[in-house]
């Protein structure tokens, strides 16, 4: 746990304005020199619920939420529905401020709307003597009269971000300039005001007795903030795409969101059409036709796309699909993150699987596996998958400016041109052998486009001769199978000897105890291994991105040079053990499982209690909402 | 300069083209109705002066999808249900390809019903043909969405209490702006409705009555035919929504009484198609999108001009 961080957690309702408020305050700190993180909790709710948006901001580099945090912007509930404690759901009004007290650090701040929450509501709750006790500093204000007095009562978040600002002692041009780009007129005038007379007011109201301070950092290129579904998105421009077909569900909606808004201007086309089976559908009609597609979904949707999944495969049509996974099954927590959907999207569709899986950590991982996936695709001719999070999708964090001065690349792979399809063999009656198992190379047999003069063939979803041709023939079969199938281990090569490695490695390579994770778990366990090698244990780590295919060489490397290992993922299952003792046939007696599935990610303290319990204290049980799955013989 | 140099060829087209080489002769059962969609395109596609590299021809599962196995074209044997949305997004992808789609009943109507709904609503200028033979052929004759209430099979063995599906006025609610059913047993009618399906700007839905004389032997061949266009005792127009409409639910009610009512149904020719939709919000490029992978001097924009928004 680092002192000279912040993290500042707003609460409210859903509705209340907490995501854009926080996105231009995180952005304040980052252009304060600072790096950030964010991490959001929402229900599924349009109006109302408790929602926050945490902010972790240090000046060092932040790749995970923290444990707990230390400042609470409490704008209490202003869409609660009828706020009688008899009622089922309680008193919601109150709650982005009764529930938010556990995991407040000692020493932290409270503040409050006092114009929304009664004092008769704060007793209730025993805030008074729960902050005694923990010695929070507790600053109830007015947020709602202020923000009336100068403007309107939404603008009371303005009015928390001016308290915010004087009480850890921030320079306000930042924010003002941040509300400057946003708006103008009598809107912007008013929030300025309320700002001020936020700020001043807290000044002039309050002794600070606090020690929390915003920290100071510097940063030595222009930053951005992005989120891991912009990164997605970009990947995607920058790799060419320029076509998909989707279907709303959260979380994926933020990518085809993204996509959608920006294509119309880079000439690109997106449709919203009526189910996932023809999002899929139309994602590999529009790369049939010759044009770099995508699809994408959350796993309800995604469970829909197994045909058209399996037709790609098939038909050798590449195309990326990109899922994000929310906690299941069925409906499951649609808004929270859970990391379950994994065999699910390895295995989904019928016969043999022929697909390429990318899982990014990270926001620039999410970004380079996109390009990665689209790049793979058209060279092999193979649907390629990225797989991510809510978590992964809706958190923000900085970047260099610079990491995405790059070229686009529209290279259709394998595809032939007019002149090539000249040269390329055909069969008596003029027909392109698109299917080709005797000329292809590492699997991969070259393509046509209709429309190509002299490229006619069929594809299609039956088993085919070279042409294309329905066909039962045994020889055959086994040919294209197997052609099919050394795409994969052509890919697998690639990754492994010419492409720099997509796994991240930290912690002491000299250690012999090993955390595996895999996804967005990633930067917790890289700072539970940061702080557990700080306090003198000997622990190293492995994130690993391709699923599929597996870097074989690379983890068994990695478990070979460890005694024993921690798997740490989000699901129930313990789903990545399982591909993993399945790649390698073996280690089993090596790996336990630290699982989590409650519908929030993990948090660093999580992961070091868990090798705690682990490997010093075998009898003990994690404090935290966790489950430990011992090794294979335990 | 274009890269699919097939589209726009001028030049004399031979239905032979359209025969391939491999398997020149179909798989269908004799006295298949299947024959007859694919003559009636062999005649059309050279009428309407297509060559076999300028069209896409997508077909879903059943004795219908293997049309274009028979059918020398560019072709795209999807999945069962699922031709629609796949040909459209070709149509997408590249405007100037030729697209004809093509299914059975239960392919269309039943499975992919939904698809069928919605490219009907959006209008996407296509051809539409479903081969309707009233049954499951290829899976050995179970009920399907057209088959006449009562009909036995061995999935409804009591007879099946479900009226079918009307497929002309589900196409014209929908939104199809042309609509025809025509039959295998009248070749000159058929290849007249497909060619006009081909040529209309816009979803061109074809109800193709195809005999299964293997399955559905009890189901009448089709014959006699009226075309409702040339017999008096039919007068309606087909620009006509609400005559159309109601011309249609007679069509489908007598059907199963042994009278086949064919012909031209509705033709809406001033309905924009969904390209030129697309098109007029700015959604859809002027050069089809298709080419811009083949052209060396495209500009293709970057993420990084997109970051101001994140600083």
């Amino acid at each position: 746990m680092s002192d000279d961080e912040l993290i500042w957690r707003i609460a409210g309702g859903s509705g209340d304005g907490i995501d854009s408020t926080s996105q231009n305050f995180a952005k304040a700190l980052m252009r304060s020199g600072l790096d950030v993180f964010t991490h959001r909790h929402y229900p599924s709710r349009i109006r109302g619920g408790h929602t926050y948006v945490e902010i972790r901001a240090a000046d060092h580099e932040v790749q995970s939420r923290g444990d707990g945090y230390n400042f609470l912007l409490s704008l209490g509930d202003s869409f609660a529905r009828n706020p009688q404690e008899e009622a089922y759901y309680g008193n919601e009004e109150i709650k982005p401020l009764s529930e938010n007290l556990d995991e407040l650090r000692e020493g932290g701040i409270i503040v409050y709307d006092e114009g929304l929450i009664s004092e008769e509501d704060v007793e209730a709750i025993d805030l008074h003597e729960r902050a005694a006790e923990n010695d929070w500093h507790v600053f109830p204000m007015d947020l709602r009269g202020l923000a009336r007095e100068h403007g309107r009562e939404v603008m009371r978040n303005t009015a928390g971000v001016g308290v915010t600002a004087a009480l850890l002692d921030m320079d306000l041009e930042h924010i003002e300039d941040l509300m400057s780009d946003a708006m103008g007129g009598d809107v912007l005038e008013a929030n300025l005001e309320i700002l001020h007379e936020a700020y001043e007011t807290t000044r002039e109201e309050y002794e600070f007795e606090h020690d929390l301070r915003a920290p100071d950092g510097s940063h030595d290129a222009e930053q951005a903030l992005l989120s891991g579904s912009n990164a997605i998105a970009y990947g995607a421009i920058d790799a060419g795409c320029r076509f998909i077909a989707g279907y709303p569900m959260t979380p994926w909606t933020d990518v085809f969101t993204i996509l959608t808004q920006n294509f119309p201007d880079m000439g690109g086309v997106s449709e919203q059409v009526e189910d996932e089976i023809a999002a899929a559908a139309l994602a590999v009609g529009a790369s049939h036709a010759g044009v770099k597609a995508m699809s994408g979904s959350s796993g309800g949707g995604f469970a829909l796309m197994s045909e058209p999944l399996g037709l790609a495969e098939m038909t050798e049509t590449p195309v990326v699909l990109v899922e994000s996974m929310r906690a299941g099954p069925s409906t499951g927590m649609p808004t929270k993150p859970e990391q379950a959907d994994l065999e699910h999207v390895l295995y989904t569709s019928q016969g043999d699987s022929q697909r390429v899986v990318f899982a990014p950590g990270t926001i620039e991982e999410a970004y380079e596996q996109t390009r990665l996936a689209f790049d793979i695709a058209w060279d092999y001719q193979i649907p390629a998958i990225v797989i991510y999070d809510q978590k992964l999708s809706g958190e923000n964090t900085n970047v260099d400016v610079d990491f995405f001065d790059r070229e686009v690349s529209p290279d259709l792979g394998s595809t032939l041109t007019e002149d090539e399809l000249r040269e390329a063999a055909h069969d008596n009656s003029g027909k392109f052998k698109r299917f080709d198992y005797e000329n292809a190379e590492n699997g991969v047999a070259s393509r046509s486009i209709p429309g190509q003069k002299g490229g006619r063939f069929l594809a299609t979803g039956n088993e085919h001769s070279p042409v294309g041709h329905i066909s039962e023939d045994p020889d055959n079969r086994v040919a294209q199978m197997d052609r099919r199938l050394e795409k994969l281990e052509s890919i697998r090569a690639e990754l492994d000897e010419e492409r720099e490695s997509t796994q991240t490695y930290f912690g002491d390579e000299t250690a012999d105890y090993g955390v595996i994770t895999w996804g967005s778990s990633q930067g917790a366990v890289e700072e539970a291994i940061e702080r557990l090698n700080a306090n003198g244990h000997s622990v190293k780590g492995l994130s690993v991105s391709d699923m599929m295919p597996f870097p074989e060489q690379e983890v068994t490397e990695f478990l070979e040079s460890v005694d024993e290992a921690m798997v740490v993922e989000m699901n129930a299952t313990a789903q990545f053990r399982g591909l993993l003792q399945k790649e390698l046939g073996r280690f089993g007696e090596k790996l336990t499982s630290l699982l989590k599935y409650n519908g929030n990610p993990f948090e660093p303290a999580e992961i070091v209690e868990g090798y705690e319990v682990n490997v010093a204290e075998e009898d003990r049980e994690p404090t935290a909402q966790v489950r430990i799955e011992p090794a294979a013989g335990d | 300069m274009s890269a699919f140099n097939a589209i726009g060829e001028e030049r004399e087209i031979d239905r032979d083209e359209f025969t391939p080489g491999v398997e020149p002769q179909p798989t269908w059962c004799p006295g298949c109705g299947d024959f007859g969609v694919l003559k009636s395109l062999k005649q059309a596609l050279p009428e309407v002066g297509k060559t076999p590299e300028e069209v896409l021809t997508v077909t879903g599962i059943g004795c219908s999808g293997k049309l274009n196995s028979y059918l020398d074209t560019y072709g795209f044997h999807t999945i069962h249900g699922r031709s629609l949305p796949v040909a459209r997004a070709a149509k997408l992808a590249n405007p100037e390809l030729e697209v004809i789609a093509a299914g059975g009943d239960g392919d269309g109507y039943g499975i992919g019903g939904n698809h069928f709904i919605h490219t009907a609503r959006e209008n996407h200028d296509m051809t539409y043909i479903v081969f309707n033979n009233e049954i499951f052929g290829l899976t050995k004759g179970q009920t399907s969405p057209t088959s006449p209430k009562g009909h036995k099979s061995k999935t409804q063995p009591s007879g099946s209490a479900k009226t079918p599906i009307r497929p002309l006025s589900q196409s014209l609610t929908a939104g199809a702006s042309y609509v025809a059913r025509t039959a295998a047993v009248n070749p000159n009618q058929a290849k007249e409705i497909i060619a006009e399906a081909i040529e209309h700007d816009g979803f061109a839905h074809v109800d193709f009555l195809t005999q299964c004389p293997t399955w559905n032997k009890d189901a009448r061949q089709y014959v006699p035919y009226i075309d409702v266009q040339e017999s008096d005792d039919y007068e309606f127009d087909v620009t006509d929504r609400a005559e159309a409409a109601e011309m249609m639910r007679e069509t489908e009610d007598v059907l199963n009484e042994g009278t086949v009512l064919t012909g031209r149904y509705y033709v809406d020719e001033d309905r924009p198609s969904y390209t030129e939709e697309k098109a007029a919000v700015g959604e859809l490029p002027d050069q089809p999108l298709a080419e811009r992978y083949f052209d060396d001097d495209a500009e293709w924009e970057r993420s990084y001009d997109l970051l101001e928004r994140h600083t």
